[in-house]
């Protein structure tokens, strides 16, 4: 029995995003989607133990929920013929119950559409990640919460106020037109990124969760390359996901922090480390320049230097100013002059970060990295100084001791 | 589905140099024109300033009259247009469009839908 839940919630985790799409398509209900699901897979629960396993429990499922779907479109056409105010029921062909034993052509088509659908403009960030993890990647309200931190209440009440407002407002169900796709396709790699980023900076919290939001904006990035998989900037993206979270393991040790300079390398992960690379080949091939190419392109190559010494900081350094031309931002700015300081000595690039103190002075890392060059040239009241500003700063006890400990081996 | 949408252009003193004046004016019709030709333009109105808006509140069921706008923004609303558009896609491209600029200053405009009335009876 046991064993055919954790089946069952493995199934429902894989599947619930293809199966979703579809159902939001036929009943154009987000709500109506989501209830069909949950009673499809509830059936899963009752039916399996009894019946056995069926060979493709997927399909199983799709079949099921579909049938919930179409029954509950019907229902509330007979409905509507007496209330025509529900206008928003998209009018399509619903496809006749049949066994879904493989991925129908316009199934891909519908997971797109939801992708775009959960990252429209019009809904606001947080709103954005709370759907995409939602209906896309299948986890519960819950789940979410936890990994952000946000009550319970919150989340839901986030999710309802999303929902409604793609009902009400009209926000289309369809992946957007050739002229808009670009801009579109952007905010989408930036719910999957910030997922990512949410995952593996781990502002706080619990670090098993934080693993799970890694994996799945992993897994989403993957849909979106099986779905587009002419676009470079997902296999960039992609690429850069795999290539960070192949140090997971090396980069937090007993709950400390490990700069990338010390970190055990055998513990990268070189599967994770392979397939990134490969990624990146592929996306550079196809020719479309653009930022998370080369932040992947920054990763490999911390992930193809065997030591912290034989990193190759002068082309880190030429990939940080070439990614600052596409997001002028001051903390890609720090990262160029931390990159300058590897490969042209501490003081080129003390006087780089030197022009960005006003921008960055609330910025923790910004202190860290000065304090870390300081160090390096021996300016130890200076250093122990910068890190203390750091450490004022700093809201992870990860990252807070990492620092402490720095201040300790200076004093 | 039927969309308003607001404009907000900032109100600033002094004429506006002819030549902004007539583009601002050949944007609007331009717009009008096109929503008219497609038939989906439901009305437009430019609005008088907020120095003629006079706004009213019940208190203890008394109006209370103020002179001015309801809140002292930074833009205020200067007119709308409603617009029958198939989704907020489609909306927000009619928004692009539409002229909200004021003697230079940038405005913006605010997009809502309009929920069809519930039927009586």
């Amino acid at each position: 029995m046991a064993d055919v839940r954790a089946l069952a919630e493995a199934v429902f985790r894989e599947e619930s995003g293809r199966i979703v799409a579809s159902l939001i398509r036929i009943s154009g209900s987000f709500d109506r989607a989501e209830e069909a699901m949950q009673e499809a897979f509830a059936s899963a629960l009752a039916s399996w133990p009894e019946t056995g396993v069926p060979a493709n429990p997927g399909a199983w499922i799709t079949t099921a929920a579909h049938r919930r779907i179409i029954d509950a479109v019907r229902r509330e056409r007979t409905r509507r013929d007496k209330q025509d105010s529900l206008r928003y029921e998209i009018e399509s062909s619903a496809p006749a119950t049949q066994e879904f034993e493989e991925e129908p052509m316009g199934f891909a088509d519908d997971r797109l559409r939801l992708i775009f659908t959960c990252c429209h403009p019009a809904l606001n960030r947080e709103a954005q990640v709370a759907l995409t993890l939602r209906t896309l990647g299948g986890l519960t309200t819950p789940e979410i919460a936890h990994a952000f931190l946000v009550p319970e209440a919150t989340l839901a009440q986030r999710l309802v106020r999303a929902k409604r407002k793609i009902q009400e407002a009209r926000i289309p169900y369809e992946v957007p037109p050739v002229g808009r796709l670009r801009e579109r396709l952007a905010a989408v790699q930036a719910v999957i990124y910030l997922i990512f980023n949410e995952g593996y900076s781990a502002s706080s919290g619990d670090c098993l969760v934080r693993e799970d939001l890694c994996a799945e904006a992993i897994r989403l990035g993957r849909v979106l390359c099986d779905l587009m998989a002419g676009d470079a900037e997902n296999l960039g993206l992609l690429a850069l996901m795999l290539l960070q979270n192949s140090r997971r393991a090396a980069r937090v040790v007993d709950g400390a922090l490990i700069t990338l300079e010390e970190q055990d390398r055998s513990l990268w992960d070189q599967s994770a480390i392979g397939e990134g690379l490969a990624l990146l080949e592929g996306a550079l091939r196809l020719r479309q320049a653009g930022p998370y190419q080369v932040q992947a392109a920054i990763a490999a190559l911390h992930a193809q230097a065997g030591k912290a010494e034989q990193t190759d900081w002068a082309q880190i350094a030429a990939l940080y100013e070439k990614l600052g031309e596409w997001n002028p931002s001051p903390v890609v700015a720090l990262n160029h002059a931390a990159a300058v300081a590897m490969s042209a000595g501490p003081e080129a690039g003390l006087r780089r970060m030197a022009s960005l103190s006003s921008a960055l002075d609330g910025y923790y890392l910004f202190h860290a990295a000065r304090a870390d060059l300081l160090r390096r040239l021996e300016r130890r009241t200076d250093a122990v100084e910068a890190y203390r500003r750091a450490l004022e700063l700093a809201g992870n006890p990860v990252e807070r001791k990492f620092l402490s400990r720095r201040i300790r081996e200076l004093e | 589905m039927r969309y308003m949408m607001l404009v907000y252009s900032k109100e600033l003193d002094g004429e506006m140099p002819a030549e902004e004046a007539v583009r601002i004016r050949a944007g609007h019709a331009a717009v009008l024109q096109d929503a008219a030709q497609k038939g989906i333009l439901q009305g437009a109105e430019p609005l008088a300033p907020t120095t003629t808006a006079t706004t009213v509140r019940m208190e203890d069921g008394k109006p209370l009259i103020t002179d001015g706008p309801f809140a002292e923004t930074k833009e205020q609303l200067a007119g709308y247009y409603i617009l029958d558009c198939q989704n907020l896609d489609e909306a927000i491209e009619w928004a692009a469009r539409i002229p909200t600029g004021c003697k230079g200053a940038e405005g913006c405009i605010e997009i809502r839908p309009l929920p069809m009335m519930p039927k009586h009876g």
